[in-house]
């Protein structure tokens, strides 16, 4: 067991169960992450989709705007681009409203175009917040061209509001192509980190903490058996000891019953061998 | 990342009680146009959100006006137009926020090249190589 890929604890019950705990964590966190990682990358896919539409129609439009202007430059003389230039005062009349759409516990930034000159295609068009600035710079701009041209004017305010309304929508889109890119990207990141360290690391403290506890667990039957052994061995010496001891007594009560001792001397003295005699 | 990109949502949610700008960066038509539409503002510096490029703009403005233009609290959304996003094409691609979006466009006198534009290439190569009619 390599000491590199695992915790760094003290082999014990109490550990293991929370190590054990950690272990159902992260993998009950792969699943969730996953399961975002995916839902981010289907929206994902939508939105790539959507950019690619988005931008062949903003062609379009600044097309048919730009062609709009050159009408009215035509009608109008080259002198409306300074009224125009010059009529910009205070605030935009078109704002873009920003707000926090919630994809998978991600929040993607997305704008909406907005403000007291009525886009097409804006929900209920401008509130009119700005009241009296607004009315100055309407005023103004639809004043513009008044001698001459006016008709191509507005027709180009509208082709260039559109155009506006478009480009506002693209740029939501391409905010949130960026944001979910970045969030998918830390997702997958912190999937592949549970995956391949976090996982892997907290098995193998499992499986360390259990290898340690089993080896304790052997040592300590081993000694136990050694225990048993030594005490089984101490108490087969005191038996044979006492019985020993019993015998010894045994054969001094024989002695002086039956006096059969004597004669049991002589055969002893029989069998002893003598010493030899020299002569 | 993420985190920064939520303070950022959430200074420009702040900022948009009234609503957030449009910037455009381009030449005098394009410029005109979107001011006709309604976009522009002064500040009470008399310091605009749009930037007029004309031939004899240097580099070096239309620098300063991107670089403004994507560090301004207010502003949402810049527009550069195609020609003047090759000329500043390296802060472009730095450029990775998304806040403010920065929106390539095509102007009258120069046409669009969709391969140029940074997005729109990232997005096809997601795309893979089957959607090259763009």
């Amino acid at each position: 067991m390599s000491t590199t890929n695992r915790l760094n604890v003290v082999p014990t019950v109490t550990v293991l169960a929370v190590v054990k705990n950690r272990l159902i964590g992260a993998q009950r966190g792969y699943k969730l992450l996953k399961k975002k990682a995916d839902a981010l990358s289907l929206r994902y896919r939508q939105i790539l989709k959507k950019i690619v539409q988005t931008k062949l129609s903003m062609g379009e439009n600044m097309k048919s705007a730009s062609f709009a202007w050159t009408e009215a430059k035509y009608v109008g003389g080259d002198g409306i681009k300074h009224t125009v230039l010059d009529s910009v005062d205070g605030k935009a009349e078109i704002r873009v409203r920003a707000y926090a759409d919630n994809v998978a516990g991600v929040k993607i930034p997305k704008f909406n175009a907005c403000g007291s000159g009525s886009l097409i295609g804006a929900s209920g068009g401008g509130s009119g917040e700005t009241g009296t600035t607004t009315a100055t710079t309407e005023s103004k701009s639809e004043l513009t061209g008044l001698g001459r041209g006016g008709k191509q004017i507005q027709k180009c305010k509208k082709a260039y509001k559109e155009a506006l309304q478009t480009l506002v929508e693209l740029a939501s889109l391409q905010t949130a192509f960026l944001t979910l890119d970045q969030a998918i990207k830390t997702t997958n990141r912190r999937v592949n980190a549970l995956e391949n360290v976090v996982t892997p690391r907290l098995e193998n403290t499992v499986s360390y903490i259990k290898g340690e506890l089993d080896e304790l667990e052997r040592e300590e039957f081993f000694r136990l058996k050694k225990v048993q052994a030594k005490k089984k061995k101490d108490a087969k010496e005191r038996e044979e000891k006492e019985e020993s001891l019993s015998k010894g007594e045994g054969v001094v009560k024989g002695e002086g019953g039956s006096g059969a001792g004597p004669v049991g001397n002589l055969i002893d003295f029989a069998n002893e061998k003598d010493e030899d005699l020299l002569f | 990342m993420s985190a920064a990109t939520a303070s950022n949502a959430a200074a420009v949610a702040a900022s948009s009680s009234e609503g957030s700008l449009l910037a455009v960066i381009g030449d005098e038509d394009t410029v005109t146009g979107f001011l006709l539409a309604g976009i522009g503002n002064l500040d009470a510096r008399r310091k605009s959100n749009f930037l007029i490029v004309k031939p004899d703009t240097s580099r070096r403005e239309m620098e300063d006006a991107f670089k403004d233009f994507t560090t301004r609290e207010d502003v949402a959304v810049v527009l550069i137009a195609q020609f003047v996003a090759n000329e500043i094409r390296y802060l472009v691609n730095e450029y990775a926020e998304p806040i403010p979006a920065v929106l390539e466009i095509p102007s009258p006198d120069h046409p669009y090249d969709p391969s140029a534009d940074s997005i729109l290439n990232r997005v096809k190569h997601l795309l893979g190589a089957g959607n090259d009619g763009l």
